[in-house]
């Protein structure tokens, strides 16, 4: 079985600093990670990995420095890695970037079939999840999103079982591989590198894509990149900060009954959404 | 607000094919009967766009023939909406994204929209992006505003980027539809209006069962499974290291139980095995968005942040007044979380027996 899984080298949301008066991200010295959902993907396909053998390959498409996130991966178990890289995806929005990774994996088809794409759900950077969909459109596979478990995988029928998170319950799916999963975050916790993989990890031969070997012909420059974006951001700015601190609630007796009552009070006022929802538990 | 300096508004004609794109459209999401209230929050807004624009607002409905497929056709046209494209096919019972790919794609190259607007919600998103792609136009995810550049006719979508520490505007420019997803509770509600009239225009979906490859085996509603459900929770109360013991998490649960409400935690109580992985919240477990969350002993580091500052309304108990969650929680209590989480417990407990005397 192989798995390939589609990452994203972010910058730590938590170190991320506004320039006050140019309204940019200050990247400099913000520590890259793998996109935090993405592990949840590659730990559900190194699970299934370890039940039915096979092949995890990492992708990732982005710039040199992304390297780091695909030997991260190898360190956790991923067998393969490929950086897609090159200048022409610059300024890519979702449906180039699933053009790219759409292209690079038909390449990996060519060595190896892949029955499964794992994905996270969203990056923390985007928030957009919609590369996972655009992917599974592009190559023709059925699309499998907000997978909060897999059920069961038999690859010599071609056909898997997920629960998918829906509004108000899930749905049991099953369908044919190959097919694209987005995968719920939450449910597994990624597994601790081990030294062997740490060692392999650092000496792996990892393989850099440019375009051309990403499949991409000529005649297709115009799907990628800023020019492949029908998107295009037309402004970015600060948001207007919350009311700065919250509205720290004292009572004359200090006692945590006047407390609670107060702030109860106040809530109920500014927030009748709130109140609405409680009074509905009283029925 | 601050913004970015102005940049010179770039020369722009729309490709005269596009400009036969006319009409704002909604996509009537609904799930087991009910519609998701976020769709009358895009009529609302979407109302707004089409009467900038001087054009029709439309309602989407796919569904499995019958009544209450008929009924969201109605009800959207309460909801403010002129006209409804109604597609009805057994093989839409449930939501699949091939076949509502298939059904919505359909719709848009016959009727050609020039705004299409979806839920950010697991349905609308798993749609809109898949959609997109098939008609090779611009989507823009999550968005919170919506508005309509006089000059050009174009949409312009802002959205929180960065996990919402930077505000962004997306506008797409030579492609039609212009797509977005919205997030919901954040726009108002389209008031009903039961008087209105509008019409219902159906359109076959054209496709056959066996042709379409997942298959929905069974569907477990949320109350039937004994799991927690954070991410969906309309309340949630969660606690951190500062309710000291384990024994003291019963007093999460317990005001949990009287508001019916969730338990989260953060990381570090998760990792000392005081609850289930599954409850975690911030950026290595759950991101959640209810309308009420109390937060009993939590630091609020950004890790946790993260995950939950979405919240509509965040009570933060902490002993440290300098705790970091005092600064974006909504309302603040210093003091000692196993005092005063009781003290909330049985203020809200009075508060449901006033509501059920009343009621």
């Amino acid at each position: 079985m192989h798995i390939v899984v589609c990452i994203k080298q972010v910058p730590d949301s938590a170190q991320i600093r506004v320039h006050p008066v140019t309204n940019t991200i200050m990247r400099q010295g913000v520590p890259a990670i793998i996109n935090p959902y993405d592990l949840f993907a590659l730990e559900e396909a190194l699970r299934l990995k370890d039940q039915h053998g096979g092949t995890v390959t990492v992708i990732t498409m982005g710039p040199p420095q992304a390297e780091a996130a695909l030997r991260k991966a190898l360190s956790f178990g991923a067998d393969d890695a490929i950086l897609i890289t090159d200048r022409a995806f610059a300024g890519a929005d979702t449906l180039a970037t699933s053009f790219a990774l759409a292209s690079a994996i038909r390449q990996i088809q060519k060595n190896m079939p892949v029955d499964m794409v794992f994905t996270g759900k969203q990056t923390i950077d985007g928030d957009t999840a919609q590369v996972g969909p655009g992917v599974a459109k592009r190559l023709d596979m059925q699309l499998l999103t907000y997978v909060s478990k897999v059920v069961s995988v038999k690859p010599d029928k071609a056909e898997i079982v997920v629960e998918r998170r829906a509004e108000g319950g899930v749905q049991v799916l099953k369908t044919r591989l190959p097919c694209l999963v987005t995968v719920l975050d939450g449910n597994n916790q990624m597994r601790f590198a081990n030294m062997p993989n740490m060692f392999r990890a650092a000496r792996h031969p990892l393989k850099r894509w440019s375009r051309e070997e990403a499949g991409i012909v000529d005649e297709d420059i115009a799907k990628i990149g800023l020019k492949g974006s029908p998107t295009v951001v037309s402004k970015v700015f600060a948001p207007t900060p919350k009311s700065e601190r919250a509205e720290m609630i004292a009572v004359e007796s200090g006692d945590p009954k006047d407390l609670a009552v107060t702030v109860l009070a106040k809530m109920f006022t500014r927030f009748p959404a709130v109140e609405k929802e409680i009074a509905k538990r009283a029925q | 607000m601050s913004e970015a300096p102005a940049r010179k508004k770039r020369k722009f004609e729309l490709d005269p094919k596009l400009a036969s794109y006319k009409g704002v459209w909604v996509f009537v999401e609904h799930e087991r009967g009910q519609v998701h209230p976020v769709s009358w929050e895009l009529m609302g807004e979407g109302r707004k766009l089409a009467d900038m624009l001087g054009v029709e607002l439309v309602g989407v409905v796919l569904g499995a023939p019958g009544e209450p497929t008929r009924r969201f056709c109605t009800e959207a046209i309460y909801h403010s909406a002129d006209l409804c494209y109604l597609m009805e096919d057994d093989i839409l019972k449930d939501y699949r994204n091939e076949p509502f790919t298939k059904g919505m794609t359909n719709l848009v190259n016959t009727y050609q929209p020039e705004i299409l607007l979806l839920g950010a919600t697991t349905q609308g998103r798993d749609l809109a992006g898949s959609v997109a792609t098939t008609l090779q136009t611009g989507l823009t995810a999550d968005c919170t505003a919506l508005t309509i550049d006089p000059d050009n006719r174009s949409m312009a979508a802002t959205r929180p980027t960065f996990g919402g520490s930077l505000l962004c505007t997306i506008v797409t420019l030579n492609y039609r539809p212009q797509m977005a997803t919205v997030r919901p509770r954040v726009m108002a509600m389209a008031e009903r209006d039961a008087s209105r009239t509008g019409r219902v225009i159906e359109h076959p979906l054209g496709m056959v069962e066996s042709s379409i490859i997942t298959k929905v085996l069974e569907y477990i509603p949320d109350a039937m499974q004994d799991k927690p459900q954070l991410a969906f929770a309309d309340i949630i109360v969660a606690g951190g290291r500062g309710m000291k013991k384990p024994e003291n998490f019963q007093l999460i649960w317990d005001l949990a139980q009287v508001l019916g409400a969730e338990v989260g935690a953060s990381r570090p109580v998760v990792q000392a095995g005081w609850v289930d992985l599954e409850r975690q919240v911030g950026q290595s477990g759950k991101t959640v968005r209810p309308k009420l969350y109390i937060a009993a002993g939590i630091s609020g580091a950004i890790q946790h942040r993260v995950g939950m500052d979405a919240s509509d309304c965040i009570i933060a108990i902490n002993n440290d007044p300098n705790a970091p969650i005092f600064d974006f929680a909504t309302y603040g209590i210093v003091g000692n979380a196993m005092t005063v989480v009781p003290a909330l417990t049985e203020a809200f407990r009075q508060k449901l027996a006033s509501v059920k005397k009343a009621g």
